[in-house]
């Protein structure tokens, strides 16, 4: 327990520090807030799926910022978590009543199940150097897209029934689990915010134990030099799945918390344009940078969403924003600028 | 003599039709430091790839203290014990120095993922064990320091030497240094020279250096191998090799 502690507000690590601060306080204004003054719905429904899209970002962080392989897969993760806890949340719903327990068994499941597939397919490729795995998560993410889209799973009193082809599913007072390019209809919405934050503080307990230990160092070692990592010992495609594996589990767990926050949910939602939006959310905020993910895929998620009144012009905004920032944050002068400004912090702090 | 910790036998390696290495032999033994010379070109560099096994030899065989190496993958050649340098410097740049260090310790500090997740006992106690060796080696090369900064922003002689003891974490019997010394001025050669010999007897380990600073070849090797267009040229102390007619003229001409 003691290690624990340390490890969440030990001095060494001040990133780590910060992360777990600013997700907590967030999480303590925004319920106030919520108590406090009526907020407008559109806010409100925009606290499950940032959570998502901020575990979801973190994971891929992982693989891309600290293990230095390209995913452009991970909306097919999200998806495999997604319809796996749907389907384990319809199925468990008379034996487990309680909301709480069974959004935890869903989840749960989902990250199994997506973390399976992750191994599935990291094995025979991160066995090759190069960009393999790009080319072979790309392809993954629109399988499994294509193939939740033609699947038809039902239960009655006489067990599950499923189809692949048309909606051959003909159940006797029965419950449609997926339906085709329907997606999932009709779940019980058992997600909300707080859970949606304390996944994010075990995303983000994971990652930092994660790369604060051996396991990240060798992660790392492989990124910066594949040849020296080898002649000290580091078994480099071990290394790489081990982060490809928990990356996709992680996926597979924000997949899992999206699902349960909607009634319907279609798989075309997690198709390549996902997948590329949470590769923009890492870029934006930095490749191995935790608490630039958390800012810059909260900031792009609910962008869109405010400017939406502005119709038209919303993702010609969108785009401008993403191109000055990213222009901002590669200037060595603002750098410099903003190195000045937290060293003059740093200096009365010290005072 | 003692034993012979490394022993290389007809050792050869083809690419295509040129032939880079060919019918070496060689032995290193028990708490040595051997110098393997030659003129640019000779295959000095090669020889290290095939010992740690970054090519493959087309034959011959590589045996580190009796058990034959030349079959095995560059993970495993460290893990039977031999560590090696780069002559272009490979650090893990955007990490820290001591994590540099750290990383060479992983396999003899077994905990499993979920001992790291989960914060175990054995975890911390593995890691704590894993920063004070780390520590203890960054002293001994001046590094202690610099140990929080990325490893990119060392100054050269600096990331060298940091080489030098990332090789030594790995706790092996065998080290090859590619031009340890390259790049640096004669004093921080001293350093360096004194720093091998310090290194050598505390971890009781043998030394193979490949170096074009004769001085330090002199000075420290005590036996010495000189190699040209991929086959032994000579072999001897340093008296004899510098007396050597064959190794004069191989180096400056006829």
């Amino acid at each position: 327990m003691k290690g624990i502690m340390n490890t969440l507000f030990g001095k060494k690590n001040r990133s780590r520090t910060i992360s777990f601060s600013l997700v907590i306080l967030v999480y303590i204004v925004i319920e106030i807030l919520m108590h406090a003054i009526r907020m407008p719905r559109l806010f409100t429904s925009l606290l499950v799926p940032v959570c998502c899209y901020i575990i979801v970002a973190l994971a891929l962080n992982l693989v891309v910022g600290f293990s230095g392989e390209l995913s452009l897969g991970h909306a097919g993760f999200m998806a495999i978590g997604a319809f796996t806890a749907v389907a384990v949340s319809g199925l468990s719903a008379s034996a487990v009543p309680n909301g709480m327990l069974r959004l935890f068994l869903s989840v749960v499941a989902g990250c199994i199940v997506s973390g399976l597939f992750g191994l599935l397919i990291s094995v025979p490729v991160l066995k090759l150097s190069g960009d393999y795995l790009a080319i072979v998560t790309l392809a993954f993410g629109q399988i499994i897209k294509s193939l939740i889209n033609n699947m038809f799973l039902g239960f009655d009193k006489n067990g599950l029934h499923f189809s692949f082809v048309t909606n051959e599913v003909s159940l006797e007072n029965g419950k449609m689990l997926l339906s085709g390019p329907m997606g999932a209809t009709d779940t019980a919405k058992i997600s909300n915010f707080t859970t949606g934050i304390i996944l994010i503080l075990i995303t983000l307990f994971i990652i930092y134990s994660l790369i604060n230990s051996k396991y990240g160092r060798t992660i790392m070692a492989a990124r910066d030099n594949r040849i020296a990592a080898e002649s000290i010992g580091v078994d480099i495609s071990r290394t790489k799945t081990l982060a490809f594996v928990i990356s996709a589990a992680l996926a597979g767990m924000a997949g899992a918390l999206y699902a349960l926050n909607y009634s319907t949910l279609q798989p075309s939602k997690f198709d390549f344009n996902t997948s590329i939006l949470i590769l923009v959310y890492v870029v934006f905020g930095g490749l191995g940078n935790i608490n630039g993910t958390i800012i810059s895929t909260t900031l792009l998620y609910v962008l869109p969403e405010m400017l939406r009144s502005l119709q038209d012009y919303r993702m010609l905004i969108y785009a401008v924003v993403l191109i000055v920032v990213m222009q901002l944050t590669n200037s060595s002068r603002i750098r410099r600028f903003a190195d000045r400004i937290t060293d003059l912090f740093r200096k009365k702090g010290e005072e | 003599m003692a034993n012979p910790v490394l022993e290389v036998k007809n050792l050869g390696i083809d690419f295509g039709g040129l032939t880079a290495v060919n019918n070496l032999n060689m032995e290193v033994y028990e708490g040595e430091i051997v110098g393997l010379i030659g003129p640019n070109g000779a295959g000095k560099t090669t020889v290290f790839n095939l010992l740690t096994k970054v090519y493959d030899p087309s034959r011959g065989s590589i045996l580190l203290d009796g058990k034959d190496i030349a079959r095995m993958t560059t993970v495993d050649v460290n893990k039977a014990g031999i560590a090696r340098t780069f002559q272009n410097i490979r650090l893990f740049g955007k990490i820290s120095v001591i994590d540099n260090v750290k990383t060479g310790m992983n396999n003899h500090h077994a905990y499993s993922v979920a001992d790291a997740i989960f914060h175990t006992k054995k975890r911390n106690e593995s890691e704590k064990r894993i920063t004070e060796k780390a520590e203890e080696l960054l002293k001994i090369f001046n590094l202690y320091d610099s140990r929080d900064i990325e490893a990119d922003s060392l100054p050269y002689g600096a990331q060298r030497r940091l080489e030098i003891a990332r090789a030594l974490a790995t706790e092996p019997k065998l080290l090859l240094l590619d031009e340890p010394a390259a790049g640096m001025n004669p004093q921080e050669t001293d350093e360096l020279m004194n720093t091998i010999r310090f290194v050598r007897d505390k971890f009781a380990i043998s030394i193979l250096l490949i170096e074009h600073d004769m001085s330090l070849v002199m000075n420290i090797c005590e036996r010495i191998y000189v190699l040209n267009y991929g086959t032994l040229l000579a072999k001897g102390s340093p008296d004899e090799i510098k007396n050597n007619e064959k190794v004069i003229k191989a180096y400056l001409g006829d």
